[in-house]
């Protein structure tokens, strides 16, 4: 399946180790290989490849990136780079639900702080991390494009807007259960 | 497939849809479709079905009938020719599908029905726009009934590309990304490179906050975007195309391979196009989350599978691009712009528009404005038009302060220039630029300090780190800005502001760093005062210094 670009020794992969190996042979690595298959293994098919693997495996953790280093025979270094490089790729797992509060100009202009103000202090979780028992991960994103909809947050993947501070929390409460809501207020 | 073929598709299908004498429009567009239009197109369907009136009413799924504020949107069409009649309906949920079906008997509710002789339908002109709404994105058939193609058909039979290219350079379009560089320029420069391999690139990284002019195109014509890809690889030479589509739109995307796979499958794209000795492959790519990829070279470093870091150019792209081959890149809706040029004429588009810039121009207006959504408006409308006609002003009766167009590389004008036209040289002159067609209405709540830290704090984020003056420079930026907005600044602060700001513009290596001091400047130009205010621990808006002074006390 694994297609060595000319000119690149094929003992490099050697040196991946049996990480990656057995990334390969995890059933969450099929459609990220026939993505990979698509783009002939190419090096330019490594952000495809990453969006694919994220989908799969939910996270870009390093024996995943050691097998797509190997599969395009990229050097790690340059696919570490790329996947510490853009916003929508995680190195760390994320928690079991997503929240994305939207600070786009009219989001900002509309209350869209005071959303993400309201539900760091309601729960232990800062932008960009997960909560401790990772209920939720919660991220900023710089607009998602449906501005008349401000001020606007996606929450499991669906945007819901306009919202208010109160029907926000209200949602994610739900996510940490009755206790943890009770104590972090 | 020949332009008579195309011609005979297309009359099929506006035979069959001329059969309903009741038809439905349902917006499944982003913003609709979270508005609950996916079940709400579903009620109405289940409707029709017990009523068993599916061989006279069609039910179709189109793309952003332009209110987006008023969504779910319904057009309820009947009748063809002179008894043709139209009734746009807002915010209709899925418990009324009955009610609304009914409505083409006992007429529909007055208070559902937005008036289509609103400024915001009748100040419009749409060219780019004209099929959004009308044609079902999924169904190719559709957007050739609606005359997709036929253009590009017709240029591979009967026009050599130096033809195409005249009409372009007649037209006088200039760049919707934002910097309105000359079209027929860059497609010269590209047709007269010699080279075995070209490549048209299709800029769909829309990352301006409060821009989605290019997600509703795509999601509403993918079509249109394919043809005018196709028109400029004829024109340039070129024989395979990408679109960068930001990973975040995601209708987009799905919609724009289903658009491709359905052109390839037809011989409107693939090999040997409409049967010509023309090879046109077109692949979609996917942005991760960069705003600098938007960026020319760094979109074509990250298709290329790298980091999304820009170079410095010469070479232009147009000489050194993708892969090394020379390639043409052009923004979705310049692109979505050369169907109309080529089938209608150069000379008819350079009709429309002001002396400098020819066209029409697509907004997408939000922030504090009544009518939020999807305009498409001809060049040369006045910022006063767009904001109090075509946008219905501002709501709750509050004043109107500025307007924010071009997001973070742009400015804030205002209010009191608002009778500028609006074109690329006019809002230059103003501070502030073109830019993709972000337009956000600001009222006197909004405060410009703050908002011009708030696109400091987007660049600074933003920053790919590659040039110091820019990863460095947004970053000391914003802290002087957070210092002037926190009210702990003093006129040394202010001294050093501007000279960052000259410093960040004139030294950084692309252009969302030599951008990246344009909000603070055009608030510096025509908000002085706001910033002497500040400086005295007063914010006018009354945003700066909110209810919690023990956090941070101002001085």
């Amino acid at each position: 399946m694994t297609q060595t670009v000319a000119g690149r020794p094929e003992s490099s992969r050697e040196t991946e180790g049996p990480a990656a190996r057995r990334v390969q042979e995890d059933p969450r690595w099929k459609p990220v290989a026939a993505t990979l298959r698509r783009q002939g293994h190419r090096p330019d098919a490594l952000i495809e490849g990453m969006h694919a693997a994220q989908q799969a495996f939910g996270w870009l953790d390093p024996a995943v990136l050691r097998a797509l280093a190997e599969a395009l025979d990229v050097p790690l270094a340059k696919v570490f780079g790329v996947a510490t490089f853009y916003h929508l790729f995680t190195t760390r797992p994320l928690g079991t639900h997503g929240c994305i509060v939207c600070l786009g100009t009219a989001c900002h202009l509309k209350g869209g702080p005071e959303i993400l103000a309201a539900l760091t202090r309601a729960h232990p979780v800062e932008p960009g991390q997960t909560s401790p028992g990772a209920e939720m991960t919660l991220t900023v994103a710089r607009c998602i494009g449906a501005c008349t909809l401000a001020p606007l947050v996606v929450l499991d993947g669906e945007i819901a807007g306009p919202v208010t501070v109160e029907e926000v929390l209200e949602r994610v409460e739900r996510w940490f259960g009755p206790a943890s809501g009770e104590t972090t207020r | 497939m020949t332009p008579e073929e195309l011609r005979s598709r297309a009359e099929r299908r506006r035979l069959e849809e001329s059969r309903f004498s009741e038809r439905l429009r349902v917006c499944t567009a982003t913003s609709c479709a979270s508005l609950g239009s996916g079940a709400l197109f579903d009620a109405l369907s289940a409707e029709i079905h017990r009523r068993g009136t599916g061989d006279r009413c069609e039910l179709k799924r189109v793309g952003c009938l332009g209110l987006c504020a008023a969504g779910p949107l319904v057009m309820a069409e009947q009748g063809t020719g002179s008894t043709h009649t139209e009734s746009l309906l807002r915010e209709v949920r899925p418990e009324q599908a009955a009610s609304l079906l009914d409505g083409f008997r006992d007429g529909f509710p007055a208070e559902q029905s937005v008036p289509l002789d609103l400024p915001f339908f009748r100040k419009q002109r749409r060219i780019v726009s004209e099929a959004c709404g009308r044609i079902d994105p999924d169904r190719i058939d559709d957007a050739v009934a609606a005359g997709a193609y036929r253009a590009l058909l017709e240029a591979l039979h009967e026009r050599t590309p130096a033809d195409v290219l005249a009409e372009i350079d007649r037209s006088g379009l200039r760049g919707r990304g934002g910097a309105g560089y000359p079209t027929g320029l860059k497609w010269h420069t590209v047709a007269k490179a010699e080279a075995s391999q070209k490549f048209v690139v299709c800029n769909a990284d829309e990352g301006d906050p409060g821009a989605y002019m290019d997600r509703s195109v795509l999601e509403s014509d993918p079509h249109r975007v394919l043809e005018g890809m196709a028109l400029a690889a004829y024109a340039v030479g070129a024989s395979e195309g990408f679109v960068y589509v930001r990973a975040e739109y995601l209708l987009a995307i799905e919609r724009l391979r289903q658009a491709i796979g359905q052109a390839n499958q037809i011989g409107l794209l693939g090999s040997a196009v409409g049967g010509t000795a023309f090879h046109f492959h077109v692949e979609v790519r996917l942005g991760a989350g960069a705003y600098v990829c938007g960026e020319e070279t760094a979109l074509l470093a990250s298709i290329e599978g790298g980091r999304g870091t820009p170079r410095p150019r010469p070479p232009y792209p147009a000489a050194a691009g993708l892969f090394g081959a020379p390639t043409l890149i052009n923004n979705v809706e310049t692109l979505a712009n050369v169907p109309a040029i080529v089938a209608r004429g150069g000379d008819w588009f350079a009709s429309i528009g002001t002396e400098k810039s020819k066209g029409t121009k697509i907004f997408a207006l939000a922030g504090k404005v009544a009518h939020t959504g999807v305009i498409e408006v001809p060049m040369g409308t006045t910022l006063h038009e767009i904001v109090f006609e075509l946008g219905g002003g501002i709501p709750d009766g509050a004043r109107c302060k500025a307007v924010q167009t071009g997001g973070p590389s742009g400015g804030c004008i205002p209010a009191r220039f608002f009778e500028t036209p609006v074109d690329y040289e006019n809002l230059a002159g103003l501070g502030s630029i073109m830019g993709s067609g972000g337009l956000i209405v600001m009222d006197e709540q909004t405060c410009m300090v703050d908002i011009a830290r708030f696109f400091m704090a987007f660049c600074r984020d933003e920053s790919c780190g590659k040039c110091v003056p820019c990863r460095v420079g947004t970053v000391e930026l914003h802290q002087l800005l957070d210092t002037i907005a926190n009210g702990r600044a003093g006129t040394r602060d202010m001294e050093l502001l501007e000279e960052f700001c000259d410093l960040v513009r004139h030294t950084s290596l692309c252009g969302l760093g030599q951008s990246a001091p344009n909000p603070v400047l055009s608030t510096l130009r025509h908000f002085p005062e706001e910033y002497r205010a500040h400086l005295r621990g007063q914010c006018p808006a009354g945003v700066c210094f909110p209810a919690s002074p023990a956090e941070e006390p101002p001085r």
